[in-house]
């Protein structure tokens, strides 16, 4: 029972082969096997949204997938948001606000903002605080993050100009360097020894 | 989490085996089940991951005089559905205020409805369509209405080894204007304190479903010419029975807050259906 399962993720553009418990979730998954501590753990139960991540191509609450879940999918994690070391536009936007306080929350508004974008590069005051609703900000600092979303998104309507934030994981995981960032480096120690 | 087999089945006929195996729990999107597997008020020793079967898929599809959901279709796929939008769009309005958008990206129309929560946005919307669900067990397949589907909080008329396949709704053989109204403590994702949906097609006839408010979603139906229309709600909201116990309102609260929503909730539809038929 429960034994360890070999699965394949690509994560933030790399692929990474390890083992993980059937009872091991996505989020712990990221940070506890692949050192990708981006990614906050705080409710556990799909409502704070400070666990928020891509899954192929999708936002989720990565405390409410199974690892083991993600087998064969695409996973971007706020560590895959800039570009050979450049800020997102939307990262930048984030800073240029004063988005962040405390800061524990910004990965998962990144990412939820992030997918926003992706499918809606221009959306509404509305929009944004729907697209954001999953996400809390305990320090209360709602406006500077929807100013920061509304700031990225005017970044795109200027004449062809392709969604930097939108594009960034696609560019980046089509960058050749893509894979030699250390960030996303694969760790000899991948392979879990689970407790 | 306390620890479990996981499986993750090709074929619908090893998932009813599995399930047939006894402390086995379907996982779809996992946004419930995951939580419960974390708190411990689920205990399987075998999880079934549902998401690979050749015969059930995410997608949503008009089939002869219905629409399939498959039973991996997620809630931001249905919400954002043409076809569903058009003819169902008390369905798409529920789907669309379930959970957030990290939530709906993974949870299923068929999650929702095998977790049988009172207060599932999307029951009253089945309802009123007249949804049937289709589950498949060791005997085979099986079509059941929607209404003959839930029983009481987590609890449905599924058997042993039985799983959910797809969800059809018969597509509308006449104009037919429909909503879904909620109540909640906030704006922003909360879980219903009321949760309703309406549809009247031309000759009057009214369904009028809600949930929140009692064990189960209820459906009532009246006729066009069943009288003065409050003496008609009344009637149709008599079977709501809310739990004095539960934390998010109270019954007084909850009944008040029923009628001035299905009041809403049956202009909205009259409008939409005057609106259809001025097309």
């Amino acid at each position: 029972m429960s034994d360890p399962l070999r699965i394949e993720v690509r994560v933030n553009g790399r692929t990474r082969a390890f083992e993980v418990r059937p009872h091991h979730t996505l989020l712990d998954s990221l940070r506890d096997d692949l050192g990708l501590t981006g990614t906050k753990a705080c409710c556990l139960v799909g409502e704070c949204g400070a666990c928020t991540v891509l899954l192929n191509g999708r936002s989720v609450d990565a405390c409410l997938v199974l690892a083991v879940e993600a087998d064969g999918g695409d996973v971007v994690t706020v560590e895959g948001l800039a570009v050979d070391g450049q800020l997102s536009a939307l990262q930048a936007a984030f800073l240029e606000t004063g988005a962040a306080q405390c800061g524990f929350c910004i990965p998962g508004q990144l990412m939820a903002a992030h997918a926003l974008l992706a499918t809606t590069p221009d959306p509404d005051r509305a929009g944004i605080e729907e697209g954001l609703a999953g996400n809390y900000c305990r320090c209360a600092g709602y406006e500077q993050i929807i100013e920061a979303v509304q700031l990225a998104a005017r970044g795109t309507t200027g004449p062809s100009d392709a969604h930097p934030a939108a594009d960034a994981h696609s560019a980046r995981a089509a960058h050749p360097d893509a894979a030699d960032r250390p960030d996303v480096a694969d760790r000899p120690d991948a392979q879990v020894a689970p407790q | 989490m306390r620890p479990f087999r996981y499986e993750r089945p090709d074929r619908l006929a090893d998932a009813v085996a599995l399930l047939g195996e006894g402390s086995a729990r379907v996982l779809a999107g996992g946004t419930d089940l995951v939580i419960r597997l974390r708190d411990g008020s689920l205990r399987p020793e075998v999880v079934v991951d549902v998401k690979r079967i050749a015969e059930i898929d995410d997608g949503i599809h008009e089939v002869d005089d219905r629409i399939v959901i498959g039973a991996r279709a997620v809630m931001t796929d249905i919400a954002a559905h043409p076809r569903i939008r058009a003819d169902f769009p008390a369905l798409a309005e529920a789907a669309l205020v379930v959970g957030s958008v990290q939530i709906r990206n993974r949870a299923t129309l068929a999650g929702n409805v095998c977790n049988a929560s009172p207060a599932a946005d999307t029951a009253p919307a089945l309802l009123v369509y007249d949804a049937v669900v289709v589950a498949t067990g060791p005997d085979g397949e099986r079509r059941i209405p929607i209404d003959a589907f839930f029983v009481r909080s987590g609890v449905t008329t599924l058997g042993p080894g039985e799983l959910v396949t797809a969800i059809e709704l018969p597509l509308p053989t006449q104009p037919r204007g429909s909503v879904h109204q909620r109540r909640t403590r906030r704006r922003g994702h909360d879980l219903a304190s009321v949760t309703l949906a309406c549809a009247i097609t031309p000759d009057g006839t009214t369904r009028l479903a809600y949930g929140s408010v009692g064990p189960r979603p209820v459906l009532a139906t009246a006729a066009g010419h069943a009288g003065p229309v409050g003496e008609v709600l009344e009637r149709m909201l008599a079977a709501a029975a809310p739990s004095p116990t539960s934390l998010r309102a109270s019954p007084e609260y909850r009944l008040a807050m029923l009628r001035v929503h299905a009041e809403r909730a049956l202009d909205t539809a009259r409008r939409r259906l005057a609106e259809q038929a001025a097309q």
